[in-house]
């Protein structure tokens, strides 16, 4: 009996409708945590103390007859239903209209847009500097195990994983602006000009001390994990066959150790902007940088609702954003993923 | 000596110094940090290692009390979070593929939103001082360690000797008893106690910025951010000592959670 050979499987989809489904299936996934985080929002803006009619008319509410007051709540749709309210607000989000912000009297996308391009300064260029750094710390370390370096790399490491981010850049401060006198204590721009007016001279020199703060707390992971990774592949049996064939360190690195760590290291390095967010937040917080993570201590401070639900709103989307990037970038480099179905 | 010898007492001296510090700090009373201008900003010397500050306190006391009080903080919600981490992780495990997608979609909500934006939400609505930043941290801490015991019960769930246990009739109460909670509670107490730093730094920062505890509470975020004022007159040392202390605290928190881990490991203990 002759079994009939199986024709080939017919070549799966082309190249391009595998990526395009994989990052569609990533976008829907991206829409969905965004829904929850909106709903998160909008309950706990429920469960706030703060009465929005208070808010917007501040302590003349309280010489309005209370017909007046049930006459603006109805206005607003205050009594509508949980449901129906969450609806109006998130059509109104949509449409862009994210409030008004008590603290800066400016529409929340506003104040949001103009803090957020200072704030994006900082972090893309301590992320980027964090990155580049801690990944080499990493590879530095690995290649020398066991020596002084690696052992002053790892001590470094796991020390400045443990250092209050605010506390390092309090050291700086002490260091670089009092003692020896190189910088001003806070703010990004001279404070006798505006905003605009600053050059782009100034906002780097301003920027150098938070940069360097988040940067130099930033490597910690990174470093630990690119060596770790790199130890492993080390260790492996086809790194052990590549040296009983003859390869030296910086051979076998550049041929199975590189492509190896740098995918973990892409994901890490994305993953962290969550908690760069957070960094930059008590480092603007420090240096007085006028970014989005002082505006949102400000609106913690002051009860501005309205700018800090915005603020929360926008950090998770920017977040969601950079894992999403760092999907697209897996599926462009991992050959697993790019070839899909058709090695299956 | 071999390396399970040095792991333990480096596990136990690291408990006992926390513990000492603690202790210190709930019997130290509001005397020991009395306002007198007599001897106000000096420099760390034998008398007040840690220098006082502007109010003539002594720094170390100072200093002390806060680590105290942020480690009863840091427990308070490292027990809470790690209650929800146990029920997530074991509802995921065992709850089916519905639960399990939803535990994890839920845990990637919580990732995604940057944790001291949250933080700060949360203690916003219920307010400032201690219990916002305890229930602000139980919300959003829970989500690594709800992963670990997830991963660790479905191991568990299909391992050979629960099979043939569950083939053997046993119910289901008695094999979560006798063969899933013995070996899934070593991962979950290391997760504990490496959540602590964590929970520790983040009321510190919380703090700093002004949403945790109040001015007049002992504190180390309260203890840097007042230091920030007095920079400009050069005072390092009410910043230096007290920053220098929480990092040594974190350490030590890290350290003893690792090495009860590598304790616990069998493939790891007897290196």
């Amino acid at each position: 009996m002759t079994i009939p050979l199986k024709p080939n499987p017919p070549l799966a989809l082309p190249r391009f409708v595998i990526l395009l489904r994989y990052s569609g299936k990533k976008a829907l996934r991206l829409l969905l945590l965004m829904f929850a985080v909106s709903v998160v929002c909008f309950v706990l803006m429920k469960f706030s103390p703060i009465d929005p009619i208070e808010a917007y008319i501040g302590g003349e509410h309280a010489s309005l007859p209370p017909e007046q007051i049930e006459h603006l709540r109805e206005y607003w749709g205050l009594n509508d239903g949980f449901a129906v309210r969450y609806v109006k607000w998130i059509r109104g989000l949509l449409e862009g209209n994210m409030g008004t912000s008590i603290v800066y009297n400016q529409p929340v996308a506003d104040v949001i847009a103009e803090k957020f391009s200072a704030s994006l300064l900082l972090m893309g260029t301590s992320w980027a500097l964090s990155g580049i750094l801690g990944f080499s710390m990493g590879i530095i370390g690995a290649l020398n195990r066991g020596k002084l370096v690696d052992k002053f790399i790892k001590l470094y490491c796991l020390t400045l994983a443990s250092a209050p981010i605010f506390w390092v850049g309090i050291l700086l401060l002490i260091v670089f602006s009092v003692w020896l006198g190189w910088f001003p204590i806070g703010l990004s721009a001279p404070i006798d000009a505006t905003a605009a007016e600053a050059t782009w001279g100034d906002r780097l020199y301003h920027l150098i001390l938070p940069a360097l703060t988040l940067s130099l707390t930033g490597v910690a992971s990174i470093a630990l994990h690119t060596r770790q990774k790199l130890i492993d592949v080390l260790d492996s049996d086809y790194a052990l066959f590549a040296k009983a064939r003859g390869a030296g360190k910086w051979l076998l690195f550049k041929r199975h150790g590189f492509k190896n760590i740098l995918l973990p290291a892409i994901t890490l390095q994305f993953g962290t902007i969550a908690e760069l967010f957070g960094g930059s937040t008590l480092a603007e917080g420090i240096f007085s940088y006028p970014g989005l993570g002082k505006a949102v201590v400000e609106a913690g401070i002051r009860a501005d609702l309205p700018l800090l639900v915005g603020i929360a709103l926008f950090a998770s989307a920017f977040v969601f954003a950079g894992n999403f990037i760092a999907n697209l970038l897996y599926a462009a480099v991992d050959p697993r993923i790019r070839e899909g179905a058709r090695r299956i | 000596m071999n390396r399970r010898q040095k792991t333990l007492i480096y596990a136990s001296f690291s408990a006992f110094l926390l513990i000492a510090v603690m202790a210190a700090g709930s019997f130290l009373t509001e005397e020991a940090t009395r306002v007198d201008f007599a001897r106000k900003n000096l420099l760390p010397s034998l008398g007040h290692i840690y220098g006082t500050d502007w109010f003539g306190r002594d720094m170390f006391i100072r200093t002390v009390k806060g680590l105290s009080l942020s480690i009863v903080i840091g427990a308070l919600s490292t027990i809470g979070s790690g209650l929800i981490a146990l029920m997530m992780g074991t509802a995921a495990a065992i709850g089916g593929r519905r639960v399990d997608a939803c535990v994890n979609w839920l845990i990637d909500v919580v990732m995604g939103v940057p944790m001291l934006i949250f933080l700060i939400l949360v203690s916003f609505i219920v307010g400032k001082g201690p219990q916002g930043i305890i229930v602000g941290m139980i919300l959003t801490h829970w989500t690594y360690l709800a992963r670990v015991v997830r991963a660790e019960v479905l191991q568990l769930k299909s391992s050979q000797y629960v099979i043939a246990a569950r083939s053997m009739g046993k119910s289901n109460a008695y094999i979560a008893l006798r063969h899933i909670l013995p070996h899934a509670y070593p991962q979950f107490l290391v997760g504990l106690i490496l959540m602590f730093p964590h929970t520790i730094l983040h009321e510190a920062s919380l703090t700093f910025l002004g949403f945790g505890l109040s001015p007049h509470q002992p504190g180390i975020g309260v203890i840097l951010s007042e230091s920030l004022n007095y920079l400009s007159a050069g005072q390092w040392w009410t910043a230096l000592m007290p920053g220098l202390s929480l990092l040594v605290i974190v350490r030590l928190f890290d350290l003893l959670g690792d090495s009860i881990q590598s304790l616990y490991n069998p493939y790891k203990s007897h290196e």
